[in-house]
């Protein structure tokens, strides 16, 4: 198991592979530049640079990411960003020491590598810079100093390191054995050969939600069977009919795929985590983990989408994504099973459709309630309409009830009226750490609300779609 | 030393002039925060023997504990030491002021999560998974979680108490209008990045060396000896910087110090104990939560005839620092306004909950922004703009506030009125007026606030400070002071006190990390206080160094004493000279001092608290801020658009950490009032530990346009060049954001009444507000 740190590369045989990249860091490599703030992929303090052969760098959360999983990559930390004071400093760290972008410290080495894999990407602007640091929790500062070191990083003499790390990858051995207890299949057939051999197996994606079983609650599982290299699941098939995703595709090739598809979606997935969780995270751990408030499924609910289940015995299955969830974390994936892809037909992906995310904090939070709206014109009527909801029930879930009042009707204030009246009274939610259940029933309707206005009127209704005030 | 060093290779100074005071210098460690290599307690290399401690925790929140097995957390994989209360050789108990914060349980649980044993094993893993197997068994009693309860029962962790101006009752009655009303406010995580941590290292002589990440090290010193029972002198703590404190890191950092010193001498190994997220959440205590109730008597322009409150905290399990919380709160309901007769009653409640404690304010923001609250409903009441209300009832010079101490300097007149014209506040108005007139799913609002916060600890003991300056014969300078670096950039601060005082360039100091061996008995550095009362000691340090060398300097140069200049890091007299370093080259082989250690304590305060009057602050650090937000009436959805502060730092030190500590403060306090949400079960169980349910501010909610100015005005108080204390009042200014938020809520019952919009001001209560405006609800 060999990887890349830093431009040097280390032969990590000897050192567990379902340990987390974090922790082999600040330990074995002898780097503790790199914090843990939460373990949880939730503050950002942990961010690091990673690469694989001939990618460009993207930031991710260490403290969540396997070492097993980044065998044969290259890792930049802040250690190996520029090092110290003088000649050789990464421009980051040049603008937020003259911003005053750091106070007590300790958040600073993830801010500066999400900045870092900003520049490498040349991003620019306000809200690229925000967006790559909504991951980035600061206690100190207030994050102005930050963003001022955002914009006038570029001011500085251009930076070295971080460019060439898919090029130092290659050089790495990728098809070494991992260790025994971990597995990184290349292909579904191996997968599935692993799958019969190790029916117990642990398996993970993105890794996002799921190393928190580690993190949190100190499991140890035995073996690991690691999905992110499966080639078939890292697959996009851009057909003329339908769109088929992998399920180990992480949400930030979503974004790109879907920059022009569907704008609301984009906006969506920017709120989805954060961006070192989007470079990991991928859809199909967002179904198969089941989570009630998981933010793709109601969008797959409202575009018809099916859901592919793959077995160790090769056997392969396809069923609506409402047929997917059967109860709190409840799924129908049996044992040995595996989401291979999800398939979003296109005529779907042409209708109109609004995706409403509600959340307590608007960057990097779980939502609270998440519409979404899909809908054929026929007219002046509609035709059929999808209502999907996240956060109001043990599952994501269909509207059947307001569905039904819009099919077929003429999209007035009264039918927008008895549509939200249903909605509100369709489900029964629950109260907790995020909201009531009343708010959640409130907010039923008021998304749908707002979604139907906008599509009938082509207003935009978001709090941001007003005009500045000027005095 | 048999030669001294030829030229020191002290680096040149950055800019021509070498008088830093008042200049934005960046921290003395950005480079190294920014490079990785700032050293925090879990980055310090572990040895072979390392051990690391984790907890088993109660499952009631209030209790006996029946049983306690540990015989296969002794058994697993990895596990060295395993501790109880029983095996505490010293004083298990670790409770700052009063008695009640058992290091671990001895018998009598307090609260869900509350530490019972601890285990010491040789991976921090180890150590976790080896607590899950504790048998451990609860006999629950009845507990009461919810503050109203405890406030309705009488449950108390200390007597209440009272301050009392005039006669406020008789005010009341007399007065032309009176109206009534009360505020729940949430309590706010510290969420340091940085989670508790501490590594114990045994000495020789069987004590104990503690490097901690605390704001307070003599306590934590004190502590340990006390849970060893060994003399003071047998434990040192060291703190070399903290990732972050806030109060968090005051009195919580003694548990996983006192538990990793417990191991180190029983094992003779060493130990380190590290918090994880969730442990930290849970166990340590936060801000206080208050349920908060007020009547004001006043006249029909809103003047304020007479105000009675009751502010009760919640504390928690034990007293902790609650009594000098509670007693801020109580200091800060007056907030910036002249209420002419008043009572002030603080309850201290206890819940069975983990122990409340200091956070950044300490109490002042919880009283002062009860009334903000009181001052919005009176002005409602009378129909005027909310502003004219509060300018008309700031005090003037020469008032005396509900505990005695007179104003001596009255700058808020002048600062709010410059920030109202500086941010247009009154074309502004009018605009959101016209604005909200012509829409109804997003409305804006308006509020400008003052921020009035009484510099001193209210214990007056801890009001002094102590410092230690060497000067090395190549001419570098070593610092030491008692206060802590926690990210406010103290240390900076303090090093350039000491070189405008030896008039030399910044770049010849280096701090070093705060120990109890170099500087013993010190305070926290809390209340604001760190660079008025440790900036002092180290001139106070220099001044006695500056002694020797002006006579000695009188002496060499042939002149008088009263001649002698340090100043462009050079010392002379007349139109002689030599460079520092030459100077102090020629003063050591004369046989001068080049080391002392300085002391302060702060002059004129006299609190007596019984009496409940006199002066407890040596002086008011000011503010002002005007927030502008809109509110989107379909999901309580809100942004802040733009927030104009205007900020009394008196003769600033350093500007750019002085504009770091306002925006970082006016940010943390937003995050307090809008999103940081506290949650127990009615088990007493915290539901939001973790940063997945309990969400600070990211950079996304910092307001739109953010516009931050020092108020140019020096110290009337002789404090340290002049300047004022920083680091809490600034917290305090993001209240503004809330009454702009109310005031938003208030324009969808045409400001008739101020809808309940009780902090934090979650979307979901924006959304309730906006409700029951619309309802237009009887008030």
């Amino acid at each position: 198991m060999q990887l890349t740190v830093n431009g040097v590369p280390i032969d990590a045989t000897g050192s567990a592979p379902s340990q987390t990249l974090l922790r082999f860091l600040r330990t074995r490599a002898g780097l503790p530049g790199t914090k843990e703030g939460c373990a949880s992929g939730d503050c950002g303090a942990c961010t690091v640079l990673l690469a694989g052969p001939g990618e460009a760098p993207r930031a991710v959360n260490s403290c969540i990411t396997l070492l097993g999983s980044v065998a044969g990559e290259t890792v930049v930390t802040v250690e190996g960003l520029a090092g110290s004071e003088g000649p050789g400093r990464h421009p980051v760290q040049a603008a937020m020491v003259d911003c005053h972008g750091s106070q007590c410290g300790f958040c600073t080495p993830g801010f500066v590598m999400s900045l870092a894999g900003l520049y490498a990407a040349d991003g620019r602007g306000d809200d690229a810079i925000r967006e790559a640091i909504a991951g980035n929790l600061c206690r100190c500062t207030g994050y102005r100093p930050i963003l001022e070191a955002g914009r006038r990083m570029y001011d500085y003499p251009p930076a070295p390191v971080v460019p060439e790390c898919g090029a130092l990858a290659a050089g790495l051995n990728h098809s070494g054995a991992l260790p025994a207890g971990y597995h990184r299949p290349r292909d579904e057939a191996a997968l599935q050969r692993l799958l019969r051999e190790y029916p117990k197996a642990w398996l993970v994606a993105g890794g996002t939600d799921a190393v928190l079983e580690l993190t949190q609650r100190y499991a140890a599982p035995d073996p690991v069977l690691d999905l992110s290299a499966v080639a078939e699941l890292c697959t996009i098939d851009d057909g003329t009919d339908a769109l088929r995703l992998g399920a180990a595709v992480p949400y930030s090739r979503l974004e790109q795929l879907f920059a022009t598809l569907s704008p609301p979606l984009v906006a969506m997935l920017e709120r989805l985590g954060s961006r070192q969780i989007r470079n990991r995270g991928t859809l199909g751990g967002n179904l198969a983990n089941g989570s009630p408030i998981a933010d793709m499924p109601p969008v797959l609910l409202a575009w018809d989408a099916t859901v592919e289940l793959a077995g160790a015995d090769g056997g392969r299955r396809s069923i609506p994504v409402a047929a997917f969830h059967r109860g709190y974390r409840d799924t129908v994936l049996a044992p040995g099973e595996y989401v291979a892809a999800v398939t979003i037909p296109r005529a779907a992906l042409a209708r109109p459709h609004r995706i409403f995310k509600l959340s307590k904090r608007f960057e990097d939070d779980i939502s609270t309630v998440l519409l979404a709206v899909s809908m054929e014109r026929e007219g002046e009527r509609l035709g059929a309409a999808r209502v999907a909801y996240g956060g109001m029930a043990a599952t994501p879930l269909r509207a059947a009830a307001v569905e039904e009042i819009l099919t077929g009707a003429t999209l007035d204030d009264a039918t927008i009226e008895r549509a939200c009246a249903a909605a509100t009274a369709v489900f029964t939610p629950i109260d907790d750490v995020r909201a009531s259940a009343a708010y959640r029933r409130a907010m039923a309707a008021a998304l749908l609300r707002r979604a139907l206005r906008e599509l009938r009127e082509g207003v935009d209704l978001d709090i941001d779609a007003v005009e500045a005030l000027h005095a | 030393m048999r030669k001294l060093a030829a030229q020191g290779p002290v680096p040149p100074a950055r800019e021509g002039a070498t008088d830093p005071v008042g200049r934005g210098l960046p921290q003395d460690s950005a480079w190294r925060h920014v490079a990785g290599t700032a050293v925090y307690v879990d980055d310090m290399p572990t040895y072979p023997n390392q051990l690391h401690v984790a907890t088993g925790r109660a499952t009631v929140a209030r209790g006996r504990l029946t049983r306690l097995d540990l015989s296969r957390v002794r058994s697993a994989p990895g596990v060295v030491d395993v501790v109880c209360a029983a095996d505490i050789p010293g004083n298990g108990d670790i409770a700052p002021v009063f008695d009640g914060d058992p290091l671990l349980a001895d018998g009598e649980l307090l609260y869900l999560g509350q530490p019972v044993f601890a285990v010491a094993a040789t991976s921090f893993e180890a150590a976790q998974q080896a607590v899950t197997l504790a048998e451990i068994d609860c006999e629950p009693l009845e507990a009461i979680v919810a503050l109203t309860a405890a406030v309705e029962s009488e449950y108390y962790v200390l007597p209440p108490h009272e301050f009392c101006l005039r006669e406020p009752e008789a005010a009341l009655l007399a007065a032309p209008l009176s109206l009534g009303g009360e505020l729940h406010m949430a309590g706010q995580e510290h969420f340091y990045l940085e989670g508790q941590v501490a590594t114990a290292e045994p000495t020789e002589e069987g004590g104990v060396h503690v490097y901690s990440s605390s704001q307070h090290p003599s306590e934590v010193q004190k502590l340990v000896a006390g849970v060893l029972g060994l003399p003071i002198h047998a434990v040192q703590a060291e703190v070399r910087r903290m990732g972050g404190g806030f109060g968090g890191k005051e009195s919580q950092a003694a548990m996983p110090a006192c538990l990793a010193a417990l191991f180190a001498v029983r094992t003779r190994r060493p130990v380190r104990h590290r918090l994880p997220r969730r442990d930290d959440m849970v166990q340590t205590g936060k801000r206080h939560p208050f349920w908060n109730r007020y009547r004001a008597g006043f006249d029909e322009q809103g003047r304020l005839h007479g105000v009675t409150m009751r502010l009760a905290g919640d504390c928690g399990c034990s007293p902790d620092l609650s009594q000098g919380i509670v007693d801020r709160a109580m200091f800060h309901a007056d907030n910036a306004y002249n209420l002419q007769a008043a009572r002030i009653q603080g309850v201290y409640c206890r819940t069975d909950k983990v122990s409340n404690t200091a956070f950044r304010g300490f109490g002042g923001p919880q009283g002062l922004i009860t009334a903000e609250a009181m001052l919005d409903d009176v002005a409602r009441r009378v129909g005027r703009d909310p502003l004219d209300v509060r300018l008309d009832n700031l005090y003037a010079e020469g008032d005396l506030t509900p505990y005695g101490q007179p104003i001596e300097e009255s700058v808020l007149p002048d600062l709010m009125r410059q920030l109202a014209d500086d941010c247009d506040y009154r074309a502004r108005r009018e605009a959101i007026a016209r604005f909200n007139g012509e829409n109804n799913d997003v409305r804006r609002g308006l509020a400008l606030t003052p921020v009035k916060f009484g510099i001193s600890f209210t214990a007056k003991h801890l009001n002094q400070a102590g410092a230690l300056v060497h000067i090395y014969t190549d001419g570098s300078i070593h610092l030491n002071h008692g206060g802590t670096e926690m990210g406010q950039g103290l240390h900076t601060k303090v090093a350039q006190v000491v070189a405008r005082a030896l008039g030399v360039r910044f770049e010849r100091i280096l701090v070093s990390a705060t120990r109890t061996d170099k500087v013993p008995n010190t305070s926290p550095t809390a209340a604001s206080s760190g660079a008025d009362m440790n900036g002092m000691a180290a001139l106070n340090a220099c001044n006695r160094i500056k002694r020797g060398l002006v006579a000695f300097a009188a002496e060499h140069f042939g002149c008088d004493e009263g001649e002698v200049v340090f100043a462009d890091d050079r010392v002379g007299a007349g139109g002689d000279s030599l460079p520092f370093e030459a100077f102090i080259k020629l003063a050591y082989l004369a046989r001068v001092s080049l080391s002392a250690n300085g002391f302060y304590r702060t002059p004129v305060i006299d609190f007596d608290r019984d009496a409940a009057w006199g002066r407890p602050f040596y002086y008011f650090a000011n503010g002002a801020a005007c927030s502008q937000v809109r509110v989107s009436a379909l999901t309580g959805e809100y942004r802040v658009e733009r927030v104009d502060i205007l900020h009394d730092v008196g003769d600033s030190l350093n500007p750019a950490i002085d504009l770091g500590q306002i925006e970082g403060g006016f940010v943390q306090g937003l995050g307090w009032l809008t999103t940081e949400e506290l949650a127990w079960d009615d088990t007493g169980r915290l539901v939001s530990d973790s940063p997945a349910n309990y969400k600070i501010p990211t950079a996304f909610d910092l307001p739109e346009a953010f516009n931050v100015r020092l108020f140019d005005r020096a110290n009337h108080a002789e404090t340290i060049y002049r300047s004022k204390a920083v680091g809490e009042p600034p917290l305090m200014l993001a209240v503004s954001s809330w009454c702009a938020l109310r005031d938003a809520c208030a324009s969808f019952c045409d400001y008739r009444f101020n809808p309940r919009l009780d902090p934090p001001a979650t979307p979901e209560r924006v959304y309730w507000a906006i409700e029951e405006a619309r309802a237009g609800g009887d008030r």
